[in-house]
């Protein structure tokens, strides 16, 4: 039977439309920063914005920190669930959905009363606690992300084998998981990775309510005070996870797609 | 099966292998092998150490601060607290706004997901809507609601251009996007995006050899959706329905960038009690933030039960 394909072109349009206005209103109004004439200008204001430099490499390196936390927490977890205590696995997968039903906004006002600067643990009291804080805080964001990305690389090798030839071999446990497990999924959790830094690297709520100069809040304050920067941010933010999301399709290619070492 | 049991007696080698077979399991061994397992316990610690420092007990003790009052004592006064006009008015919009989106967005990206797995468009299509899905979905935040300010604005390209070319100024006609309506259609932005990429392997799941024999039976196209096709989507689409009301009800960078505190949203509020105590009663503030977890947990529940329901279909 031949069915009209009218209505799945229709609404293909109608989605693009929708989806694509945005960004060309955006790239347009991102322009007109100069009168009656098209120009960067506004993303030579932004771009030479020793804020925007300092805000955005302030972000990034947070991203990376938490990417780094996030993975030597996360790797060795689902490692050992998997290979040891399965029984614990519904527990684990529970906590890692967590994030997912508490809002961003109730974990940070959960951390300043609890880390406030007369706590137990007073994280907020310094700069550097306050960093720390921060990037723990990303960890738990991404961890949903993260602990998915990991598993799912370690459902595509055969852990138990591995584990087995190299502890024959002589391998310590720290060793097997460096240097045979970790690069086996090293493709998932970059994955993961890309996926964080995406989440991390515009994150507001949390930066601003421990008032850390990141990018987030820099954009929340041009956007108060500016016109055409905005625009010009948001076309560069779209560019940010548009490179995050393209790295993950990129080494989806590379993923292995099943255990091969059945046989 | 090798559990940890096994790993604890000296079996670490499965079933096919009995214990000692080939490898003795001689005193030092058997030590290093009771290693291993307190290094599995060293491996797992850290990561359920730090789930209770900063995922647990933050939001544990946030809650429990909803049921003391400000000299310390217990008390149920902070919920009844949270009957005041601008609380009240503040959670019915935010149910409305995530509701509204969640409606929408899962009904706009069930007819999406539709229209590319099954519609017979190009392959091409379907991997570009479904990698810009993936970025769009993650694009939300502040640079989300700057482009909504360039796009529906009022001096947005959209509306500029209905104002130009067809005398049509949206703004006489009431809509204004610091509103119900602009907040709703900038949340859509990333409610769809989300709703196409988890609906699509269920839509993928629907099987053609079903559609086949229903024809083969003299079903027509709107039987076969309604008793066949509907059916077996249910579960996925009214779960995620859940997942993006939690969404959009937990979500601020965007309604803040946009409304700045013009729109009275919960997120929002909360925000500003965290920032300069507006309530003055900072257990009210953490009342406030009990309600947010109750309404996104029931949110979420719901979510895991019905995923669990939808994919009995998906084997």
């Amino acid at each position: 039977m031949r069915r009209s394909r009218f209505l799945p072109w229709l609404v293909f349009i109608l989605g693009a439309a929708y989806f694509l206005l945005p960004l060309i209103a955006t790239f347009d109004f991102s322009l007109k920063l100069k009168r009656n004439v098209y120009s960067f200008a506004a993303y030579a204001n932004v771009l030479g914005d020793p804020l925007f430099r300092q805000t955005f490499g302030y972000s990034a390196l947070i991203a990376v920190c938490t990417i780094i936390v996030g993975a030597v927490l996360i790797v060795p977890a689902a490692y050992f669930v998997r290979l040891k205590f399965p029984a614990l696995r519904p527990f684990v997968e529970f906590i890692t959905l967590l994030p997912l039903v508490v809002p961003p906004i109730i974990l940070v006002f959960g951390y300043i009363r609890m880390f406030g600067s007369s706590s137990w643990l007073p994280f907020t009291a310094s700069r550097q606690g306050t960093n720390v804080l921060l990037t723990f805080g990303y960890v738990t964001l991404a961890m949903p992300y993260m602990y998915r990305a990991v598993d799912t690389g370690l459902r595509t090798i055969d852990v138990q084998t591995l584990t087995e030839a190299a502890t024959i071999m002589g391998a310590s446990t720290p060793r097997i998981l460096l240097r045979v497990i970790f690069p086996n999924i090293l493709v998932a959790v970059l994955s993961g990775a890309f996926l964080t830094f995406a989440i991390v690297i515009g994150e507001f709520v949390m930066a601003s309510l421990l008032n850390r100069p990141a990018f987030g809040p820099y954009m929340q304050n041009v956007g108060a005070n500016k016109a055409y920067e905005p625009a010009a941010l948001a076309i560069i933010a779209f560019a940010v996870t548009w490179a995050a999301m393209g790295m993950i399709q990129l080494l989806a290619r590379f993923a292995p797609k099943a255990a091969s070492h059945d046989e | 099966m090798s559990s940890s049991g096994d790993i604890l007696n000296g079996n670490r080698f499965g079933p096919g292998l009995p214990p000692g077979s080939g490898l003795a399991v001689s005193g030092p061994r058997r030590d290093w092998l009771g290693a291993i397992a307190s290094a599995g316990t060293l491996g797992i610690a850290p990561f359920l150490i730090f789930a209770l420092l900063f995922l647990l007990l933050p939001t544990l003790g946030l809650v429990s601060g909803a049921f003391f009052d400000t000299h310390g004592h217990f008390t149920f006064a902070n919920f009844g607290q949270l009957t005041q006009p601008t609380i009240v008015s503040a959670y019915l919009i935010s149910i409305e706004v995530s509701a509204a989106s969640a409606l929408l967005g899962a009904a706009a990206g069930l007819i999406i997901a539709l229209a590319i797995g099954r519609g017979g468009l190009p392959s091409w299509i379907r991997s570009t809507a479904l990698t810009f899905s993936g970025v769009a979905s993650n694009f939300a935040g502040i640079p989300l609601a700057f482009a909504f300010i360039a796009t529906l604005g009022r001096l947005g390209l959209v509306t500029v251009l209905l104002r130009t070319y067809f005398d049509f100024n949206i703004y006489r006609y009431g809509f204004n996007l610091l509103s119900f309506w602009g907040l709703t259609i900038t949340y859509l932005y990333f409610q769809i995006p989300l709703m196409v990429l988890i609906v699509m392997p269920a839509v993928d799941g629907l099987k053609r050899e079903w559609s086949e024999a229903a024809e083969t039976l003299g079903a027509s196209t709107m039987q076969f959706w309604r008793y066949i096709g509907l059916p077996v989507l249910w579960p996925t689409i009214l779960g995620t329905l859940a997942l993006l009301f939690a969404n959009a009800f937990g979500a601020i960078a965007t309604a803040y960038a946009l409304t700045g505190s013009s729109l009275n949203i919960v997120p929002i509020l909360l925000y500003a009690q965290i920032r300069g105590d507006v309530l003055h009663n900072e257990n009210l503030g953490a009342a406030l933030a009990l309600g947010m977890i109750v309404i996104t947990g029931g949110a979420n529940i719901l979510y895991i039960v019905l995923r669990m329901r939808a994919e009995r279909w998906l084997r």
